[in-house]
């Protein structure tokens, strides 16, 4: 499964992030990190981008780029 | 020493709070990233401090990270202050390993513990320090908080260089191919003299880009190491099933991870913050936009509104200060003005347009300082994205549209200022390049003379159409220049953090508001005085010929010998005897005017007492009463004035006309016919380069005003303008829409542009595109006998479905994703 699947109100644990490149390292740099706890908050007004709780802090992604990033449902 | 760390850290506030008001604003060299230095004196030294970039991490990927990196690598600060936000520990020491791995020495200051507090969190900085092996201290900056304590630490800390032994991350697997790299690495006497070797060891095994130049351009045999480098990273990756990049950036966490839960201890559970609780509603599908809308608005209506009935009052100050210049010219002659008196008025005319908008930008500054430290600013982007991201823009490019007045009245100035912010470089540049097309202040005036003239049926239909054309025009163009010419620059992903609600502070929105108005005043006016000078040479060589001019002096001649002879005999006529004729102009001018702005019976009847002690025997004249030779002599001189007037104004006419303008207008007049301008409007429009208020002010000029003024712009433009239809000036405002930027916010496309190139295009584009459309406007409308509205209608219905069509064009990005 990936982000962008998540639902507003889902959790999830990262498994790994399947880009790499700038988008790969800015996701690292910023926690996309293996074992890394998401709560999915809310989609934006207009259903893109969505906004996430990744552990301490609160970050807004698209969903294009959340496409990239590979999870399990809590 | 260099102040570091993560964005939204609250690093500003620190550095301001270190530094105090000894600060100094350049660029890096080379980029358009502002660098800022502050000193200050602590104890026997005195401490140089640099504000690097905020930055995740120290990559190559983007233009701040590679600032950030280049300055500790290559200037080597005596320590980099790490600005660390408290509440968020362990991602910014993410940055922090990165700063020990540079061999650099750190001082760890734990910011906004106010905001770790409410969250419960509870950090033994002791331990930290120990375990990091650094001198930790905590504050909070925005309120002022820690300063002493910081300044100690830092001071100490340089003192004791050496004496600390950093923690150095464990990268495990990756520790025997690191340590040959390092060897080998010493072998070169440059780069292990130049560079932290270890640092340069995981970079390269991270695939960086800089690492493999640095390695490329000092090692002589550079072949065997990057070999070396290649073959491990493809042997790590197969036996790990990982790439190293990766594995390096999970470790630095993994370390964090570590060395916070030892120091870190929550309190109690949060489970709703406040800040949560606003964004529940400020970013809810129903009340988000219309709370933005709503913010927009009132940002609006503060700034460009209120702002502008301040310069209403602020307005004569500066009209006060160029009569204050005008009174130590040379004053003028009958007919000729002298050269430095209207070039020097030029001048102060130029500068006091721009000044005049500097109560709206403190407004707008200080509004825009309050939403950005409030963190409203990432919800806008985030509510706006998806609209903008069709187009090749950002949520990010909002503030900048809004600045250059989305719908009416902005500036573009400080909206391609505001474009800063924007991480993404591809739709950065798009926004630099279409803000100027929004529709600012000094646009309005031309568009509001032309609706009043030709549209007042329509007006309030009309001005709907300017309002959102520009937008809707602006968005197919950045979309068109998004998949051209800015195909190769450089996009970003758009990971956007939310940072949580803060109060802003008063002096931290001062300090911003006051900076950002400086700033804009310093560029602005120096560039207008220069502009000025070659308006003015454009507009006034190469003069009347001879013939012409003698022309001239022999009306006015005649016009003071008809006055003379009319108050031959007369007691007063002594009083006129030359010089006294010019003495008596500028007497009568004075009184004229100051009568004209003195409201009320009082201040009336003190401006007669003014004038009567200034000179008696000319007051009886302007004001003759009863006195009937008075009362002739007052006639015959208001007939003098008003030839006077004539003269003056046929004769400017006539220089501007044939001018250089003037002629480079005329020269054009066949071509700009197709978009129905004649070259008069020719004339106004290329005068409007300058600075677009100008267009109505040439406008003005042009059709002069015949005895004494009483009749409006829009009056004297229809009687000149018979032909013209409402067709003609629709073709006008759609030129208008387009018109290029004005000089002062070119040089600001070139300074955040960082190039000349884009400047010209900046000109260029805007110029032959909005042509086109008044061509095509004005011909095909000609051609299918349309009415200036049906036109209109007819324009706006093409321009939508165009701009919907870009909408839909998906391009793949061309953002270096590398898909694996």
């Amino acid at each position: 499964m990936t982000l962008d699947e998540i639902r507003p109100g889902g959790q999830c644990r990262i498994k790994g992030v399947s880009v790499t490149g700038l988008l790969g390292q800015r996701l690292l740099d910023m926690g996309f990190i293996h074992g890394a706890q998401i709560k999915v908050i809310r989609n934006a007004p207009l259903t893109d981008p969505v906004e996430i709780q990744l552990g301490e802090y609160q970050v807004s992604i698209r969903h294009d780029e959340a496409r990239y990033v590979e999870v399990e449902p809590l | 020493m260099a102040v570091a760390g993560q964005p939204n850290s609250g690093k500003s506030t620190v550095f301001n709070m270190l530094t105090g008001a000894r600060q100094h604003v350049a660029n890096y060299p080379g980029v358009t990233m502002e660098k800022k230095s502050g000193t200050y004196r602590y104890q026997d030294m005195r401490i140089e401090l640099v504000d690097l970039p905020g930055t995740y991490s120290l990559t190559s990927y983007s233009l701040e990270e590679r600032i950030a990196r280049d300055f500790i690598l290559h200037e080597r600060p005596a320590l980099v202050v790490d600005i660390v936000d408290a509440s968020n520990l362990r991602r910014n020491l993410y940055l922090t390993f990165q700063f020990l791995e540079m061999g650099i020495s750190v001082v760890i200051d734990l910011n906004m513990m106010d905001v770790a507090e409410k969250r419960g969190l509870e950090i033994d900085a002791k331990e930290l320090s120990r375990r990091i092996g650094v001198p930790v201290v905590s504050s909070i900056g925005n309120r002022g908080k820690g300063k002493e304590e910081l300044r100690k630490a830092i001071f100490e800390a340089y003192k004791g260089r050496g004496a600390f032994k950093p923690f150095r991350i464990d990268y495990g697997p990756l520790e025997p191919s690191l340590k040959v790299l390092e060897k080998q690495l010493l072998d070169n006497a440059h780069l292990s003299a130049s560079y932290p070797l270890r640092w340069l060891a995981v970079k390269l095994m991270e695939g960086d880009s800089e690492a493999q130049r640095l390695t490329e351009k000092h090692l002589e045999d550079p072949k065997e190491t990057l070999g070396y480098v290649e073959a491990k990273r493809e042997e790590f990756a197969s036996q790990h099933n990982e790439a190293p990049e990766r594995f390096i950036a999970t470790r630095r966490y993994q370390s964090a991870d570590e060395i916070t839960k030892h120091s870190v201890r929550k309190k109690r559970e949060t489970f709703l913050t406040l800040s949560d609780t606003i964004d529940k509603i400020v970013c809810n599908r129903f009340l988000g936009p219309v709370i933005l809308a709503a913010t927009i608005y009132a940002l609006f209506e503060l700034s460009i509104v209120q702002g502008y009935k301040i310069t209403a009052h602020t307005w004569p100050l500066l009209a006060g200060f160029k009569g204050f210049v005008a009174s130590i010219l040379p004053s003028p002659g009958f007919l000729e003005e002298p050269f430095l008196r209207s070039l020097t008025l030029g001048i102060v005319d130029g500068v006091i347009a721009v000044l005049n908008y500097v109560p709206i930008f403190l407004i707008l500054f200080a509004l825009i300082a309050i939403l950005e430290d409030t963190g409203y600013m990432a919800r806008v982007a985030f509510i706006l994205d998806r609209i903008f991201r069709h187009f090749g823009l950002h949520g990010q490019s909002t503030l900048p549209l809004i600045l250059g007045g989305v719908f009416v009245g902005g500036c573009a100035i400080p909206g391609v200022m505001a474009c800063r912010a924007i991480k993404d470089e591809r739709a950065r540049m798009a926004t630099i390049l279409i803000v100027p097309l929004m529709n600012c202040m000094a646009k309005t005036p031309l568009y509001v003379l032309l609706v009043s003239i030709f549209f007042v049926q329509h007006k309030g239909m009309v001005m709907f159409f300017i309002a959102t054309i520009t937008i809707i025009i602006a968005l197919a163009v950045a979309k068109a220049l998004t998949i051209t010419v800015l195909r190769r620059k450089e996009g970003a992903p758009f990971i956007l953090e939310m940072p949580p609600y803060h109060l802003p502070t008063v002096q931290g929105v001062l300090r911003r508001t006051v900076e950002r108005t400086w700033l804009f005043v310093r560029k602005v006016i120096t560039i207008i005085i220069a502009i000025a000078v070659i308006v003015y040479i454009l507009i006034s060589f190469p003069g009347l010929s001879e013939q012409r001019k003698a022309h001239y002096q022999t009306r006015a001649g005649g016009a003071i010998a008809t006055f003379f002879e009319g108050i031959e005999g007369s007691r007063y006529a002594p009083l006129f005897e030359v010089p006294g004729l010019m003495k008596f102009m500028r007497y009568w001018e004075g009184y004229k005017k100051a009568r004209m702005g003195a409201k009320g019976k009082e201040t009336k009847s003190a401006v007669s007492e003014k004038f009567q002690s200034r000179n008696p025997e000319f007051f009886t004249i302007v004001k003759p009463g009863r006195d009937k030779e008075a009362r002739k002599v007052n006639t015959g001189f208001k007939r003098l004035v008003s030839l006077r007037k004539e003269i003056l104004r046929e004769k400017r006419e006539e220089i501007i006309s044939s001018s250089y303008l003037g002629q480079l207008g005329r020269t054009m007049e066949p071509f700009t016919r197709f978009a129905g301008f004649n070259w008069r409007i020719n004339i106004a429009l290329l005068s409007s380069f300058a600075a677009k208020e100008s267009s109505v002010a040439t406008l003005g000029a042009i059709y002069q005003p015949t005895e004494g003024g009483e009749k409006t712009l829009d009056v004297r433009m229809r009687e000149k303008e018979r032909g013209y239809t409402s067709l003609h000036a629709l073709a006008i405002m759609i030129f208008m829409v387009m018109y290029p930027p004005c000089i002062p916010t070119l040089i600001m496309v070139k300074l955040e542009s960082g190039s000349l190139r884009w400047m010209f295009f900046a000109a260029l584009y805007p110029t032959l595109l909005g042509l086109m459309m008044a061509i095509l406007v004005f011909s095909g409308g000609n051609l299918l006998g349309l009415s200036g509205i049906e036109a209109m209608v007819g324009f706006y219905a093409v321009a939508i479905a165009i701009t919907a069509l870009m909408a839909l064009i998906r391009r793949e990005p061309k953002i270096d994703f590398g898909r694996r």
